[in-house]
This record gives C-alpha cells, sequence and structure tokens, in this order.
C-alpha cells in the first residue's frame, strides 16, 4: 500500500483471527492491531481527526499551540500529527505514567506538563482546563468532550471492521475517552440487528481513584451509555494475565489495556459457549507493548507484576 | 446471605478504613441499606432519590450495575459488589 505522507497512512489496519484462543469455530475471536497505526496505537485516529476537524474550523492556524490533557498514546499521536504540520504541542500528563510515553512524547518534541499521580487523568484533566484558561491563544482539542474523537471511528474503525467481518456479533474495546467505543459502537448498530457493544475498563490501583470528594469524579461528555451493551471493570491482575495469554498463544505483543479487553472478550465467549450460540467477537489491540516493558508486566511472577504496576495507569 | 462490599478510599471514612465490610440483601438497594445500618452515612454518598450517584460506580462481579437493573440489580450469596468513584482514561 503506498500513501503520500505518513499522515495518510493512519488506519485501515488488520483484523487477525484468534484460532488458538477461540473457544470453538463456532465462537471466534478476531483482534483489530491497531497497533499497526503510525505512532503505535488507536489513538493516531482519533489525534489526527481532531486536528483536522480543528484546522478545517479555523481554530488551528500555522504556528499554533496545541494543549491536551493525556495519559500517553493520545499525546504520542498528537506530537507527532504537530511536528509533521507545525505545531507546538503541550500535553498535561499524569506523573504515574510509564518512562516510555514520556521519552515518546519528547522524542517527538513534545513539552510535557505533570500532574499528580493521585487522582489519575481526572487531575490532568482539572490541570489542563487551569492552564486553557491561563492561555487563552492555545487550542485544547480535548479528546474527551470533542465529537471529533468519536466520528473517527464511526467513520473508519467501524466500517473496516464490519468490512472485514460480516458476520460480526460483538465489539469489545476499552473505556477510556469513550471515542472508540461510541464511535465503533454507533456505526455498527446502525448495521447489524441485535450486536453488542462491550466496554472493558481498567481498574487501577487505590491511588488512582483518590479525589478528595466522591462528587469530583469524571464522565466524559462523549459517553453516552445507551451505545453500549454492558460494561466490566478489569483489574490488573486479569489484564496482565490475557495479555501474557495473547502473546504465548497467539504471538501477538499488546500493551496491558489489550489483556484487559481480552479477558472481557473471553469471558462473553464463554457465556456464549455455555448458551450454544455462535459469536464472531472484534477486540481492539489498542497498542503494543513496547511501552509498557519497564513496568515488568512481561516478567517473572503474576504477584510481581501486578506489584509493580500498582498505582501506575497502565492503560 | 454474605456478600463482600469492596469500598473505595474516599468512603472509608465509614468504615474505620475497612476496605470491604461484608453485608447481605437480596438487591443492590436492600445490601446498601444493610450496610447503612452498620455505617452510618455511607448510603448516600452512593445513591440518591435519582439512584446512583452520577460519578459512582457499583459493580457486581465486576459487571457494571447500571447495565444490570441498577439498584435494583438481584444479588446472591458470594457475590462481590465493588463501589468505585468515576475517573478518565484516555
Amino acid at each position: 500500500m503506498r500513501y503520500d505522507s505518513l499522515l495518510e497512512s493512519v488506519g485501515r489496519t488488520p483484523l487477525v483471527g484468534l484460532p488458538r484462543l477461540s473457544p470453538s469455530p463456532d465462537v471466534r475471536l478476531w483482534a483489530k492491531l491497531e497497533d499497526r497505526n503510525p505512532t503505535g496505537s488507536v489513538k493516531d485516529r482519533a489525534a489526527l481527526r481532531m486536528v483536522e476537524v480543528a484546522e478545517a474550523e479555523g481554530l488551528l492556524r500555522p504556528g499554533c499551540t496545541i494543549l491536551e490533557p493525556t495519559s500517553g498514546n493520545t499525546g504520542i499521536s498528537l506530537a507527532m500529527a504537530a511536528r509533521l504540520k507545525g505545531y507546538r504541542l503541550v500535553c498535561v500528563m499524569p506523573e504515574n505514567t510509564s518512562i516510555e510515553r514520556r521519552q515518546l512524547l519528547r522524542m517527538w518534541g513534545a513539552e510535557i506538563v505533570s500532574s499528580p499521580a493521585a487522582g489519575g487523568s481526572n487531575e490532568a484533566v482539572r490541570v489542563a482546563k487551569q492552564l486553557a484558561e491561563d492561555h487563552p491563544d492555545w487550542v485544547m482539542l480535548y479528546q474527551y468532550g470533542n465529537p471529533a474523537n468519536a466520528e473517527a471511528h464511526y467513520a473508519t474503525t467501524g466500517p473496516e471492521i464490519l468490512e472485514d467481518l460480516p458476520t460480526l456479533t460483538h465489539f469489545v474495546a476499552g473505556l477510556g475517552t469513550t471515542g472508540t467505543l461510541m464511535g465503533t459502537g454507533r456505526y455498527l448498530r446502525e448495521r447489524v440487528p441485535g450486536v453488542e457493544i462491550i466496554a472493558a475498563e481498567p481498574r487501577y490501583g487505590e491511588v488512582v481513584y483518590g479525589l478528595r470528594n466522591i462528587d469530583e469524579g469524571f464522565v466524559p461528555e462523549l459517553y453516552d451509555a445507551s451505545v453500549l451493551t454492558t460494561r466490566y471493570s478489569v483489574g490488573p491482575r486479569d489484564a496482565i494475565r490475557r495479555t501474557r495469554q495473547l502473546l504465548e498463544e497467539e504471538g501477538i505483543f499488546a500493551g496491558i489495556s489489550t489483556g484487559a479487553i481480552l479477558h472481557a472478550a473471553l469471558g462473553i465467549a464463554a457465556r456464549v459457549v455455555k448458551d450454544g450460540g455462535r459469536a464472531d467477537i472484534a477486540f481492539v489491540v489498542c497498542d503494543g507493548g513496547w511501552k509498557y516493558l519497564s513496568t515488568g508486566a512481561y516478567e517473572g511472577t503474576l504477584d510481581d507484576a501486578e506489584d509493580s504496576i500498582e498505582g501506575s495507569l497502565w492503560a | 446471605m454474605a456478600i463482600e462490599v469492596r469500598i473505595p478510599t474516599i468512603l472509608r471514612t465509614y468504615t474505620d478504613g475497612a476496605r470491604s465490610v461484608e453485608g447481605s440483601g437480596d438487591t443492590l438497594r436492600a445490601l446498601l441499606s444493610d450496610i447503612e445500618s452498620r455505617h452510618p452515612g455511607i448510603q448516600e454518598r452512593i445513591v440518591d432519590d435519582a439512584g446512583l450517584r452520577r460519578f459512582v460506580n457499583v459493580y457486581l462481579n465486576d459487571e457494571d450495575v447500571r447495565f444490570l437493573d441498577g439498584i435494583e440489580t438481584s444479588l446472591s450469596d458470594g457475590d462481590v459488589v465493588t463501589v468505585l468513584p468515576a475517573v478518565a482514561g484516555g
């Protein structure tokens, strides 16, 4: 495949079958390899779309500064796009994110403002909103509330999956900004009667939930619960176990959030088998494992690995 | 009937610091009312008149109860109920 530039090559990722992890010929799992995007994650789709829409609306002009709260992948995608398009990028990132994410951001020329570990991405959002007030000329794309995030998936991820797998019955993805699930989910619901849209939400260590008050929680503006069929909370132990299983049995080297998604997908597959039904379950491989090697998730005992990612934003 | 209820850090002021407490009830509503009897004040931090509070998520064996029957979700002996504040991802 030939493209005029790296930016043109976002999307059109492979959908691969998992013959060993699929429980039966009637209940099959399919992995959408989003790590094959230019910066190695699903976020390239949303980031590029948000930039292009902001340009079309005249919000972003040459020399502008982009501001974004991000735990990593969106920032990395924006950093690449900003470098190619000539924007300055300031990312607000919780301090408990992996060292590789920081290195990658700096490599592409982004500036990083750290937000406190306690409170996780909620704090990054709060700090970014404050910075936006202090710098009214900066452009905050705001992935949690920017419709272009979900539209990217409605326009690309959804159609790609359905074209490759017309017999699809279930779609499983991670719940962060909710953009992947909202966009892909809406597209599939409009075209596949009875399709189930399943969210796998990472359950972090306690420090990440360290809010001062329970009313200071955060629900992304993009989130519309009616798009989902169900929503699972997946802890670090199951996420790591499944990440390793995906590597050992199918050869796919994925990041830890993908393990959480696979855990939910396997749970659904087991339920369908028990009920004697058929299913084609597509799930998202959000990124590769490269950025998480330093976390210790891929080596040693599960106990050690679980301890080593405790307190970090692993998804 | 024993059900384990996992309590988030910010609500442990109501449980003397305990990370989880035990309760009973046929539904989530009954369970919350049961733990309220031993941990006064905790219930209204989780639910209000309209049901679950906006920034609180409750999971029954890892499944979000909003996609089951919400506050009326049926419970069984041995279930684990987890209460967590809503946080951002991405």
